[in-house]
């Protein structure tokens, strides 16, 4: 039992510990989002509410102005609708690991899947270095930081008001800390695929409205990553384009 | 209220799609093809948030010597390859688009 808890404890720690990179980059958001309600008209209250109840940064950023507009509710449902659906991906990515917890178990952590903890649990999920048995924990360390981070840079926000300082470009940090993440899971032909289709088609479809070059863009690239693996599985893969191979062998050495 | 009912309504969507898979276990598994193509979520959706950050810092594509998230961006990635450390690759990057940004 002794043994049982301390697991539990170095994995959630493990989850806190992935998250604080990614903090660095949601901070200045929360700060700006609480800016942008209390200009838009929202009370405190009703601002803070929307972090707590809502927890989506980007459904919350594109209902401010549509609040402020006084659009139909039905077309702001649907507009988070589009704009969260990716995290249906992520709901079924984490699924198989999570059949045997029990329910009250899933029903918080599926509260707590935001891009921000699943990006880092996904991969301390499929590091198969560790044991399965209490990964869940990672997932809570990682998402209860930043639940808290996101809820107290709202409340930040909100006081601040206008004053908050440029953010000196730390929103960039949250693309850094991807990249950091996603170098090691370059290491086969079909991942450096899946990667290479997902960003192109995400640059070409990046103005689409409501995130759905996201969603798009990931979609492709998942297809695109099942093709290769299913060629490779064939025929070794040998005819794969001379951009794909090359950077194959780039992420084989990392 | 109806902004209430308008803020709980987005939290309540949000959280069905969060919840879907997860709380349909078993059943929810689909097919073999399905389950394959899981495993590339991640890599697909990481990449489809940097390669804009990096190629289209303004809404616009911009594959120039003067974008600096793009120079900053290349750095890090070199630096994420060899060290894998996720604090030396925002210090790199940052460091590089700070000192670009004072230059410029």
């Amino acid at each position: 039992m002794g043994a049982e808890s301390h697991m539990k404890r170095s994995e959630f720690i493990a989850g806190v510990r992935a998250e604080l990179p990614i903090l660095l980059g949601v901070i200045p958001f929360g700060l700006i989002f609480g800016v942008l309600a209390i200009g838009a008209g929202l009370s405190p209250m009703l601002a803070q509410a929307m972090s707590f109840i809502v927890f989506a940064g980007s459904a919350q950023f594109i209902a401010i102005p549509l609040l402020g507009a006084g659009v139909a509710t039905a077309v702001l449902w649907l507009t988070t609708f589009i704009v969260n659906v990716r995290h249906m991906l992520y709901s079924a990515s984490v699924a198989p690991f999570m059949q045997q917890l029990p329910a009250r178990w899933r029903w918080l952590l599926a509260y707590l899947l935001t891009d921000e903890a699943y990006v880092v649990s996904i991969l301390h999920y499929n590091d198969d270095t560790v044991s399965d048995s209490h990964k869940h924990y990672f997932l809570l360390g990682a998402g209860l930081t930043l639940w808290t981070t996101w809820q107290m840079s709202t409340a930040a926000g909100v006081f601040l008001g206008g004053q908050v300082p440029n953010s000196w470009g730390l929103d960039f940090t949250l693309a850094l800390t991807f990249m950091a993440m996603v170098m090691p899971v370059l290491k086969d032909r079909p991942s450096v695929a899946a990667a290479l289709a997902a960003g192109i088609v995400a640059v070409l479809a990046n103005s689409l409205p409501y995130k759905m070059g996201l969603m798009l863009a990931a979609v492709t690239g998942i297809i695109v990553g099942m093709l290769i693996e299913g060629r490779g599985a064939k025929g070794e893969g040998r005819r794969g384009s001379s951009l794909v191979s090359c950077a194959s062998r780039f992420g084989e050495q990392s | 209220m109806s902004l209430w009912l308008a803020i709980i309504g987005m939290g309540l969507i949000t959280y069905a799609i969060r919840l879907s898979f997860v709380l349909l276990g078993e059943r929810g598994q689909g097919p073999a093809v399905f389950r394959r193509g899981l495993k590339f979520v991640p890599t697909a959706v990481l990449s489809a948030i940097i390669l804009p950050e990096l190629l289209q810092p303004g809404g616009t594509l911009d594959i120039s010597l003067g974008n600096a998230r793009l120079l900053a961006g290349l750095v890090a990635a070199l630096v994420a390859w060899r060290t894998q450390n996720v604090l030396g690759t925002i210090g790199a990057g940052m460091g590089v688009l700070w000192v670009l940004e004072i230059i410029g």
